[in-house]
């Protein structure tokens, strides 16, 4: 009999709030997190918006209580700050008590700090403790490290749907039997090496990003973390903890069409979303919101909107929150897994801001104001570089 | 409970293309060492090469060698661990970066630094639009893929899963990792039995392996258990006993050991601490063959495989002086810098 | 014209590193995407680079790219009339 998956904390640390409760605020304010660059030195900074958190890597230190002579680059201080927090709103106070897992993901790792120290370690040695920090396996274990947390622990890397598997991946241990509890989520900083990446492929908006627009204009990059404890329900049982919501689909598929762009019916997400529904047991019509992908570029709104227009009768309510915390990379799918469960506790659909004119080619539109309805099914969907397409479904508890 | 089969294997290594650990004798170890390419012109279509980075193009040329070997055609996930993905690429891009101050750059270097374009190109390559993982997480990101696999095959309707690992030498990296004394010093004696210095032996490959629940004429064993960790809870001695009595096994049912040792002096106190444990044992390694990487573990894994189906122990490979009566439960430890640890359970079929 | 045809080609190899094919091997009017030289969208992005870097030639908008790079032929002419350096 596989256990149920039980969200019992979440942490999160985005453009937009330095806690859940003020990512919420923000949502439902329509406060939106897209700014100017200020913490990277770029020639490109006049030319593109990004959902930067306004916080120093000093200040992120400090916040953390981190000894002088750390390692952490910005990936990994982001993902200590959210992962502490999502372990202490869970209320582990023991965290090796049980048979306790971190799952985190990433695909800038460490790159922030080898980008500004590269060509110049060997007149520097003092910046040369930065050198393993660079591999993605560094930064979750130093978050495991600084969690206190000894077992489990591996890092994904499937580009913007990374956080997606780390969650899939969480709740599939807890189900069968391999784990009692896991954090899982992602971490990603904003880095010139990502700026200039997706610059190459001309995906960048110089404004603020309008996903599902007929005239959006490509995607702003973001930077943020977030990590839900999983925990089964037999444990649960025991401590009578309170369960913010379940993970009760989720669904895996590679869009094999090309190296960065999705397929023009959105075949990966299409069965990403079927698998979803098969694994949770329900039907599509029974989905009240989708947290939809949406990074704005034109691509991938069209193709995850056909995707969406095929596996549903009436494509439910649905909206980006994109144009928010712009596209945080590895840790989309967990920010947007934290405002899932946000949608469920609280009955509000969010806005998918900027948006003024529907897509020529499909019949939908996004929902642009705070909704409150009814919400017992979540599904979230992200999908990355390489037809990495992943699907998530939350339920109410 | 369904069962987890090696059914193929496939390989890309700093060893000749057609080394037969039974048959040839292996080339010695350096400091740096490069993969031997095969020939990828009848594999890969020259349109679709041109833009391939080394660890693509040993990726793909693995998989398909161990989809080939099992004559598996429709794997039901694809599950790639890599430490650093296709590091060489990651580099041109900083160049680019800096060298042109941000102007003039194009996408092929940016899209292959993604740490999942190996496990892409395979999916594109085989049009598999199945489950597709890639783990980076070290010296265990194989293990992780092997441990999905396990998972999926014990527990999801999953038949044929084809898993790999794959790391690629760069430039930049390797002299990063000698400042700062990862990688042995230039004209340091490389010795994995009684190490002197600290650093390894760097290098890089592709090994990965056709897995199944059903088992054929071609399975060379089976996956018992697998486990991954960041840190011992417990002592050593008692989280490796209690890993086997789950598996209803003690250290004496053993037949053969292996250990990832990689030549670094500094990480060799830890494969002395546990030897105390497996002192009675048969031990094995492999990285003085295949070298040392994030994902050398699955060039171990294939050694294991292989000796394991051959029933035999070759002398190249045994770390101490003991020899198998039998080879039917096989483990192997692996770490890196006393983290990244893992424990793969194997035994005959 | 055909001088910068010439280079054009050169250009296009090595930017593309189409190893397999000679500057002989393309026809001035032969499509450069689908059935021609079989390049695709990544392909497309490389030569905007091409455009900027040898050529002072910025393009916004990577959908423009698709009337410009039908052939060499296509490219020349824009090439020729939109060149800065």
């Amino acid at each position: 009999m596989q256990k149920k998956v039980a969200i019992t904390g979440m942490g999160i640390i985005s453009s937009i709030g330095l806690s859940v409760e003020e990512n919420f605020q923000s949502l439902i304010s329509k406060k939106s997190g897209i700014s100017n660059l200020e913490n990277i030195q770029t020639r490109h900074a006049s030319e593109i918006k990004v959902g930067e958190i306004k916080i120093t890597n000093q200040e992120l230190q400090q916040l953390l209580n981190l000894p002088e002579e750390n390692t952490f680059t910005r990936t990994g201080l982001l993902g200590a700050y959210a992962a502490k927090k999502s372990v202490e709103s869970a209320g582990i106070t023991n965290i090796n008590e049980l048979r306790t897992g971190l799952i985190s993901s990433t695909s800038v790792a460490g790159m922030d700090f080898t980008e500004k120290h590269y060509k110049k370690y060997e007149e520097h040695p003092e910046y040369q403790k930065y050198i393993q920090s660079h591999d993605a396996g560094d930064s979750s274990n130093k978050i495991a490290h600084y969690l206190g947390l000894k077992g489990f622990v591996t890092t994904i890397s499937t580009a913007c749907s990374s956080a997606a598997n780390a969650i899939m991946l969480g709740a599939s241990m807890i189900e069968n039997g391999y784990l009692d509890r896991v954090i899982v989520g992602g971490t990603d900083a904003l880095s010139k090496f990502t700026i200039n990446g997706f610059k190459t492929l001309m995906i960048l908006s110089d404004t603020y990003n309008t996903p599902f627009d007929n005239d959006r204009k490509g995607l702003n990059l973001g930077e943020a973390a977030a990590y839900l404890v999983l925990e089964s329900d037999e444990v649960i049982k025991k401590s009578n903890k309170k369960v913010l919501a379940y993970v009760t689909g989720y669904g895996n598929a590679n869009d094999a069409f090309h190296q960065t762009a999705s397929s023009e019916n959105g075949e990966g997400a299409y069965l990403a979303m079927k698998q979803a529904f098969e694994k949770a047991s329900i039907l599509p019509d029974q989905i009240d919101y989708i947290n939809v992908h949406g990074t704005a570029t034109p691509n991938n709104d069209l193709s995850e909107g056909r995707a969406m227009s095929r596996i549903f009768n009436k494509v439910p309510k649905f909206s980006s929150t994109k144009a928010f915390t712009g596209h945080t990379l590895a840790a989309a799918a967990a920010i947007e897994a934290v405002y899932s469960v946000l949608a469920l506790q609280n009955n509000t659909i969010f806005p998918n801001l900027n948006f003024k004119t529907p897509m020529e080619e499909l019949n939908i539109v996004p929902e642009t104001e705070v909704v409150q309805t009814e919400i017992n099914h979540v599904l979230s969907n992200s999908f990355g570089f390489g037809g990495n397409c992943s699907t998530l479904i939350f339920s109410k508890s | 409970m369904k069962n987890c089969y090696i059914n193929g294997i496939g390989n890309v290594s700093i060893q000749s293309v057609d080394f037969d650990l039974f048959k040839s004798e292996a080339a010695g170890i350096q400091i740096l060492n490069k993969a031997q390419q095969p020939s990828y012109k009848d594999l890969i279509a020259p349109a679709m090469s041109r833009r391939m980075a080394k660890g693509v193009k040993m990726g793909i040329y693995a998989a398909n060698n161990a989809l080939f070997n099992a004559k598996m055609v429709d794997p039901q996930a694809v599950i790639v661990g890599t430490g650093l993905g296709c590091i060489e690429d990651s580099e041109k891009f900083l160049d680019a970066i800096i060298e042109n101050d941000e102007q003039f750059l194009t996408p092929t270097a940016f899209i292959q630094s993604t740490h999942n374009t190996v496990a892409a190109q395979i999916a594109l390559h085989l049009q598999c639009k199945a489950y597709n993982f890639t783990y980076v997480n070290g010296a265990n990101s194989f293990e992780s893929a092997l441990f999905d696999a396990f998972m999926q095959l014990k527990h999801f309707n999953k038949e044929n899963i084809l898993i790999g690992g794959v790391d690629e030498i760069a430039p930049y990296t390797f002299s990063m990792y000698e400042m700062i004394g990862k990688v042995k010093q230039s004209g340091e004696e490389v010795n994995f039995k009684n190490p002197q210095t600290k650093g390894i032996a760097l290098a890089e490959g592709a090994t990965f392996f056709a897995l199944s629940n059903n088992k054929t004429n071609n399975s060379y064993a089976e996956v018992l258990d697998v486990m991954l960790f960041n840190a011992f809870k417990d002592d050593e001695t008692t989280e490796i006993n209690t890993f086997l009595n789950k598996n209803n096994l003690s250290v004496t049912d053993l037949d053969v050991v292996f250990f990832g040792v990689n030549a670094d002096a500094h990480q060799q106190e830890f494969y002395n601490r546990i030897n105390t444990v497996f002192n009675e044992i048969p031990q094995g390694y492999y990285q003085h063959i295949s070298g040392s990487y994030d994902t050398a573990s699955a060039f171990g894994l294939k050694v294991a495989a292989e000796i394991i189906q051959k029933q035999a122990l070759p002398k190249s490979v045994q770390y101490n002086n003991i020899e198998p009566t039998k080879i039917e439960k096989v483990l192997m430890i692996n770490q890196f810098n006393n983290t990244d640890f893992s424990f793969v359970l194997l035994q005959s079929c | 014209m055909d001088a910068l045809k010439q280079e054009l080609k050169e250009r296009i190899i090595n930017a593309l590193n189409l190893e397999d094919i000679s500057i002989d091997d393309i026809q001035d009017n032969d499509p450069l995407f689908g059935d021609g030289l079989g390049l695709d969208s990544i392909d497309a992005l490389e030569l905007i680079v091409l455009l900027d870097k040898e050529y002072g030639i910025k393009l916004a908008d990577p959908k423009q790219g698709k009337e410009i790079f039908q052939s060499v032929e296509t490219m020349a002419q824009f090439v020729a009339a939109n060149r800065t350096k």
